[in-house]
Order: structure tokens, then sequence, then C-alpha cells
């Protein structure tokens, strides 16, 4: 099997000297969908954050698609951005420029790309999240799904090797948040979901792992975590009201 | 009008401006002039004059020390409706009125016949700072979100019982604003993240090109030249007439 991302050791303190992960080791697969499941302030983002570079000085390695992340080595740095595709959980943090269609182009333009082949990029992304007439748009006037998906082409139109998401589902009506999940179920990409969503990793990823206390604590099919009253309840982690784990086929 | 690029056009007004300003005050006929020239930019652009009109009225403050010239300013006196008034001080305050008058209609004229995403486009050609444009651009981005955010804010105020009455409650306002402040902060190190994320090293991309052809120098040169046309013949007036 082709590996995507490969975390060993992984550890990091912030500088004020709270440690957050206390060497993580994960391996996810080309083509996977695996849902990162924990507790709030179990470290989820901090992790996120070392998987293109953002943050460093722990002790451990990151590689994506075989690359080292080494912040020291600026070209390797680009070239694992454009490999980590991250999709923040604020859309308004993720689309800063002034028309929808700039924002998309952002991030390929960055890594060179002009021309046709940026306008070419710029249409396929949007059109995955079926989101190609709103080009022209500014990202303050779109709904709160839209921006969320056009989030999500931003990190496309870079071709990414793996699709990290922070919380795909949050603040999404039913309706957007099922659209976003079919979006995502069409995506032939690697993905690595960060969510408090149980149902939707439920539905969205075979594979889970449970960050807790800055280590991973559980690494398994989805639904069998899910299934594991102890092992929830161990991790804060709760299935909300009426909800029943489907049963594996 | 519309169509032309928006270097030129900054470039049109700026130089009509200078015109403007460089124009004796007593030649009266010469503002006329110029009016006249930016009642014809309006009417090809078919911005309707109300339009104008109503954002003139943003200049008010500014020229209102202009009104209190004529009574503070030294130098001989005139009566005007049984008022004694500075001579000097009239002349300034039709300078000021006059001159400022014409490059608000002119910056406003600018304004309407150029989105403002493209006029920053215009700004970056001309070799501004990107830092500055870059700076200009998130402001116009990340208006509308701090205003919402405030406005939220207003009505979390409102929902539990404040009501701005007196100059005390300025406390809780400069409160608020406090606390606006450190979410903008905060909002600007997530969208730097954000940035950094998909290879932003210090430099935006040039993702739209804005360049200009001869005709559209030449059509955009039209009325600085015709200003400056005005200017010199001014100047010429007020020389033989001395």
């Amino acid at each position: 099997m082709d590996v995507s991302l490969e975390v060993s050791g992984l550890a990091y303190a912030y500088p004020d000297g709270t440690q957050a992960l206390f060497g993580v080791d994960a391996v996810i697969g080309k083509g996977e969908r695996v849902a990162l499941l924990g507790p709030n302030g179990a470290g989820k983002t901090t992790f996120v954050l070392h998987l293109n570079g953002i943050l460093h000085g722990g002790a451990g390695t990151v590689r994506v698609g075989g690359l080292p992340v080494d912040p020291r080595d600026k070209k390797a740095l680009k070239e694992i951005r454009r490999r980590v595709g991250l999709v923040f959980q604020d859309p308004d943090d993720q689309l800063f420029m002034p028309t929808v269609r700039e924002d998309v182009a952002f991030g390929p333009a960055n890594l060179g790309v002009r021309g046709a082949e940026l306008e070419r990029r710029v249409a396929a992304a949007l059109e995955r999240v079926g989101m190609a007439h709103v080009a022209d748009r500014a990202p303050q006037h779109l709904s709160f799904g839209q921006r969320r998906r056009v989030a999500v082409a931003t990190v496309l139109a870079m071709e990414p090797e793996i699709l990290v998401l922070d919380e795909p589902s949050s603040n999404l009506d039913p309706a957007s948040r099922r659209e976003l999940a079919e979006i995502l179920l069409s995506l032939d990409v690697t993905v690595l979901m960060v969510t408090h969503d149980l149902p939707y990793a439920a539905q969205l990823c075979p594979r889970a792992l449970i960050l807790s206390g800055g280590v991973i604590a559980a690494d398994g099919p989805t639904l069998g975590l899910l299934a594991d009253e102890e092992l929830m309840a161990a991790h804060r982690l709760e299935l909300p009201y009426g909800f029943v784990v489907p049963q594996p086929s | 009008m519309h169509g032309l690029p928006p270097h030129c056009k900054i470039l049109a007004t700026l130089g009509f401006v200078l015109a403007v300003v460089a124009t004796p005050r007593e030649q009266i006929w010469a503002f006329a002039a110029y009016a006249l020239l930016l009642a014809g930019v309006a009417a090809c652009a078919r911005v309707p004059l109300g339009h104008v009109a109503k954002r003139v009225l943003i200049e008010v403050p500014f020229v209102g020390f202009a009104f209190l010239l004529p009574f503070l300013a030294t130098g001989p006196r005139v009566e005007v409706l049984g008022l004694e008034m500075s001579q000097n001080g009239l002349w300034g305050a039709w300078n000021i009125l006059a001159k400022g008058t014409l490059g608000v209609i002119a910056s406003i004229l600018l304004a309407t016949t150029t989105d403002p995403r493209v006029l920053l486009l215009g700004v970056e050609r001309l070799r501004v700072p990107p830092l500055l444009t870059q700076i200009a651009t998130f402001m116009f981005r990340y208006g509308d979100v701090v205003v919402e955010e405030m406005r939220r804010m207003k009505t979390a105020r409102a929902a539990r019982g404040f009501e701005a009455r007196d100059l005390r409650d300025a406390r809780i306002l400069a409160r608020s604003l406090g606390a606006l402040f450190l979410r903008c902060f905060e909002r600007g190190e997530r969208v730097h993240l954000a940035m950094l994320s998909r290879g932003y090293d210090g430099r935006m991309p040039v993702l739209l090109r804005a360049d200009a052809s001869g005709g559209q120098w030449a059509a955009s040169a039209i009325l600085p030249a015709a200003a400056a046309a005005v200017s010199l013949a001014a100047w010429m007036a007020q020389w033989t007439f001395l």
C-alpha cells in the first residue's frame, strides 16, 4: 500500500511550556478516509498544524507522500504545503481574497501555476464542489455552506496528496452537511477529517483514530470504535442522543 | 469610461486635481470650466447627477473650516450682507471650497466608474508598495465581517438590557471595542495561517493583468490635458491682468 501520511514519535510543547503532543504515531494509506476523533484540548489542532510544517520544533517526524516535513528546507516546505490541503474550520479565515475565483487561484498561483493551466485548475476545483456558478462573487456574499464548499475547492485546486479538514460539518444546516458529505465521498483523494461529529465520521470514514492526552489512544474501524462504550467513555467521546451505531456489513 | 484600465483613470484624476490646485483662485471662470469638464465626463460615463450630489456631502465636515475663514482672517475688510468680513478670508474660503469640491467630484467619478477591487489593482500597477495594497485589499474583504461581528456584540449587549444613555456608558462601549480588536487580531492570525498553508511567501500572486493600450492612454489623457490647458489660460489671464 502506498503511504500518504506517516507520523512517528511526534511530540510538541508550546513555547509557554504546555505539552500538547506526547509522541503520536500514525500511518495513513493513499486513498484512505480517516477520522481524527478526540475531546476538546486533546491536541487535534496542534497535530494538524504539524502536517504542513506550520508548527514544528518538537520531537518526531512527519512524512507526506514520502517527503519529510523540514521547516528549514523552504523548497521542500512549499511542496509539503501543496501536498497537504488544510481546510480550516471558519471559512472566513480561509477565504481572504476579494472574489471566489481569485481565492481558489491563490494556492496554485503561489506554486507558480499561471495562465490557462491556472484557469483550468480553478474551474475544475469549483466544479468538483458544485460551486462553479459563484466564481465571480465575493466570499462574504455566499451562504455559510457555500463558503465551506469553496474553502474545500481552494485546497483541491492545489491537487493535494491528502485533504485535511478541521470540523467540516460545524455550523452547517443538515442539508448543507449532507451535501458536503456527498462531495467529500465523490473526491478521489486521501482524507483526514478532524471532527466531533461522530455520525459524520461513521458515514464518511471507514477508519478512525482517537487522539487523547496527546497520544493516539485507539486506531481501528470507525464503527467498531464508536460501538466500544468503555473506550468512548474513557476519552470523553459521546454519541448524540438517539444515534445507534450501524452494524458493520 | 467604465472600461478604461484603472491605472489610467487614477493618473487622469490625479492630473486633473493637480491642474485644479495649481489654478490661481481669482480666475473664477476657470473653475466654471473645470466643473463643465467634470459634467462632460459624468455625462459620458452616464453617472446620474443625484448620485454625485449625494456623495459630495462627505466633504462637508472638511470644508466647515472654510466658512470660518472670512471671519477669522486678517487684512482689508469688506461688507457682505451686512456682515464685515476679511477679503483675504473670503478668497481663502472660495479657494478651499472650489478646489475641494472639484477634487471630491473627480474622485467620486473615479470611484463610481471603477470597481473597488479593480481600483486596487490599478494602484498596485502604479507601483504603490504591495504591503499597502494588501492592507487595503484585506480591509475590503473583512470590513463586512468586522461590522457583522460588531453588530452581534451590540445585539448581545442589548439582549442583556444594556442601552447607551450617557457618557458613563462609554466605559462599556470601550470594552466592547477592545474585545472587537482582540477578535480581529486573532482572526488576522488565523487568516495568516491559512495563507501560509497555501504557500504564501510574503508576496501576493498577480492574478489579474490590467494592461493599457495606446488608445486607452490617449482617451484618459483628455481630461487632464483639458484641465492643464484651462489652468495655463488662467495663469496667462492672471499675468496680463497684473
